[in-house]
């Protein structure tokens, strides 16, 4: 077979975009796998060091912060309860307000509609000072649920499930209905199944937003123990650097690392669902 | 009592529609109905608040001697076939037809049961595991079909299940539904616009028209004895002739050529149907025309002629040598003559 000039231009720049992508990650976790002696007087790595176990245990067991109580482990599990948190109570609320807006034709449900919508303007950075004091006058701050209940109202996924609603045809929703099925279970039994593929892409979308949290939990949290992944790589293994001992960059390193891991985690395993839901179409 | 009475149904649309207009029909137990009337007449309007899925905006349905206005359409006992059949997309075929006698709290042995019994009975018992994106067309006919058996419903309701079929396919489930019923014994609705699927499955037809029932019958008394102008012209194909005359003391005057009706009738504005296999052209016929075009349908062919610019066609067998230009000539008796008046649009 012969290759086309445009095919091998076209791939040589995909290969490009790709190598943009992962050589940064690559490097640093190439550097995460270095003693801290080598990274500061060689620079970043490209290839493989020998310090891999011992950094990456340190960062995971090893406590930090302030009161020296926290580590990366427990930071994790905050994320991750956050990130969980956010994700499927968005999902779910979305869905059924979605649901509301397009089967329950009361009066208000566009004006309502455009108002969920509006809300895209007001992004969270917008109104933190009155959510913060919401939060904090409900006795909140420091809590797992002031991480994760302000953000789980959704407009876009409220839309998107919308738009998906509205492409079910009627005849459907009349057929289930002489078959018997109330609006519960024409819910249960019919919407959320078909939207199948909705569901997994946004889960997937508000996994990743509700991890990459900075600003919230920064702000929301003062106990340790409520810390996350995100803000954890501004502060943790930065308590030596005044002190005669060496920058842990390669503790760092791996710490970013492991940050990266459930969000990817996350995408591989719905991607799965996702693309099969793209492929069948079930409509 | 009839088993599904309609007393004075009307349907207003919130935007001031008037869908159906008083329209009063009994039903009795077994029987086969065909609604036939032009897309947006009303007749699936009424067919959807029989089922339910449409408010009733006056008058009453009642249903087994119980009056349904405002009873669950889960709870009516009917069941619907759809244009589009709407089966689960998500479920396999035999959820599809199982899931309205889950929701009747159905024991599962039961279920599978009737289940199994309908998909042989409508041979779709290899299929039961397959979901409908893998179904061909008529395949999900029967499902849709089946899927309204199981449930042993008081009412069959038929939303145009037909249309989405290719012609042959067509006539295949026509003669199967036809079959179906009259093996069941369960009185069903059928609602279409194709006079063919009405004059074949109907034991009587609703015709309707603006909202209006404008005569119900069997196909024999619709087809022979049309009430209405509306009527004559809707069912039949080809369709019937209307030649637009005055007559005068029982003589019907087109342009020149003259009917003799037997009659002693005067009407200003007449309008005199003829059904275009009742023109006999024979060379001793009365009047003379000659062909425009000649439609060749095999045993049986269509000539398109004129009248005295009314234009006009008739059918016969294919077997006399006719051809486009050819002067004929033909005979019309007065006893199958369709007289209207024009103002009514009534039966004289």
């Amino acid at each position: 077979m012969k290759i086309k000039p445009i095919e091998i231009l076209s791939h040589i720049i995909l290969i490009l975009g790709v190598l943009l992508m992962v050589l940064p990650i690559w490097f640093s976790f190439a550097t995460s796998t270095h003693d801290n002696v080598s990274i500061m007087t060689e620079g970043m790595k490209f290839f493989l060091g020998e310090s891999f176990s011992q950094n990456y245990n340190e960062v995971l067991n090893e406590k930090g912060g302030w009161s020296e109580e926290v580590t990366a482990a427990r930071m994790f599990m905050n994320s991750f309860i956050m990130a969980l948190g956010i994700a499927t109570l968005k999902v779910v609320i979305s869905a059924m307000s979605a649901y509301a807006l397009v089967y329950f034709r009361f009066k208000l449900a566009v004006p309502i509609f455009w108002l969920i919508f509006i809300t895209l303007l007001v992004p969270l950075e917008v109104r933190i000072f009155p959510s913060y004091k919401i939060v904090s006058d409900l006795g909140l701050t420091n809590t797992y649920t002031g991480l994760i209940l302000p953000l789980v109202a959704s407009a876009t996924a409220t839309f998107f499930f919308r738009q998906f609603y509205k492409t079910i045809p009627d005849e459907l929703l009349e057929s289930a209905k002489l078959d018997g099925a109330n609006s519960w279970r024409f819910f249960i039994d019919f919407l959320l199944p078909l939207s199948k593929t909705m569901l997994a892409a946004m889960f997937i979308f508000m996994f990743v937003y509700g991890y990459s949290q900075y600003l919230w939990p920064l702000i929301m949290t003062t106990d340790e123990k409520y810390w996350t992944v995100v803000m954890g790589m501004k502060i943790i293994f930065t308590e030596n650097y005044e002190g005669v001992a060496l920058p842990r960059t390669g503790e760092r390193f791996a710490y970013i690392i492991l940050s990266m891991l459930p969000p990817v985690l996350v995408v591989v395993i719905l991607q799965r669902w996702f693309i099969k839901g793209l492929i069948q179409t079930e409509k | 009592m009839s088993f599904l009475e309609l007393q004075n149904i009307t349907k207003i649309y919130p935007n001031g529609t008037k869908a159906v207009n008083e329209t009063s029909l009994n039903i009795d137990n077994g029987e086969f109905v065909v609604f036939v009337g032009p897309s947006g007449c009303g007749k699936s309007t009424l067919l959807r608040m029989i089922a339910g899925l449409e408010d009733i905006t006056g008058g009453e349905i009642s249903l087994d001697g119980n009056i349904i206005n405002n009873i669950d359409p889960s709870e009516r006992d009917v069941a619907m076939v759809f244009q589009n059949y709407a089966l689960y997309p998500h479920m396999s075929v035999f959820n599809n037809m199982s899931y309205g006698l889950k929701n009747r709290g159905i024991s599962k042995e039961e279920i599978n049961n009737k289940v199994n019994d309908v998909a042989k009975l409508l041979e779709i018992d290899q299929l039961l595991t397959r979901k409908p994106s893998m179904l061909s067309g008529g395949q999900r006919q029967r499902v849709a079909m089946g899927r309204a058996i199981v449930r042993n419903p008081k009412i069959f309701l038929f939303d145009e299940p037909l249309s989405n079929l290719d012609a042959k396919l067509r006539n295949q489930m026509r003669l199967e539904i036809k079959k179906l019923q009259r093996q069941m014994g369960v009185t069903s609705i059928f609602v279409t616009h194709d006079q063919t699927e009405a004059m074949t499955l109907g034991d009587r037809i609703v015709v309707i028209n603006n909202g209006v029932v404008e005569q119900v019958g069997t196909p024999k008394e619709i087809y022979s004895k049309p009430n209405t102008k509306f009527v004559a012209e809707f069912i039949g194909s080809p369709q019937m002739n209307l030649f637009q005359c005055k007559i005068e003391n029982g003589l019907a005057k087109i342009s020149d050529m003259q009917i003799n009706l037997n009659n002693s009738l005067n009407i200003q504005d007449a309008c005199i149907g003829v059904r275009p296999d009742d023109i006999l052209i024979s060379d001793q016929g009365e009047y003379s025309s000659s062909a425009n075009l000649v439609e060749y349908l095999g045993s049986d062919m269509i000539i398109y002629s004129s009248v005295g610019g009314q234009e006009f066609s008739c059918k016969l067998s294919s077997k006399i040598n006719l051809k486009a230009g050819d002067n004929f000539k033909f005979d019309i008796s007065p006893s199958v003559l369709h007289i209207f008046d024009n103002t009514s649009g009534q039966r004289a």
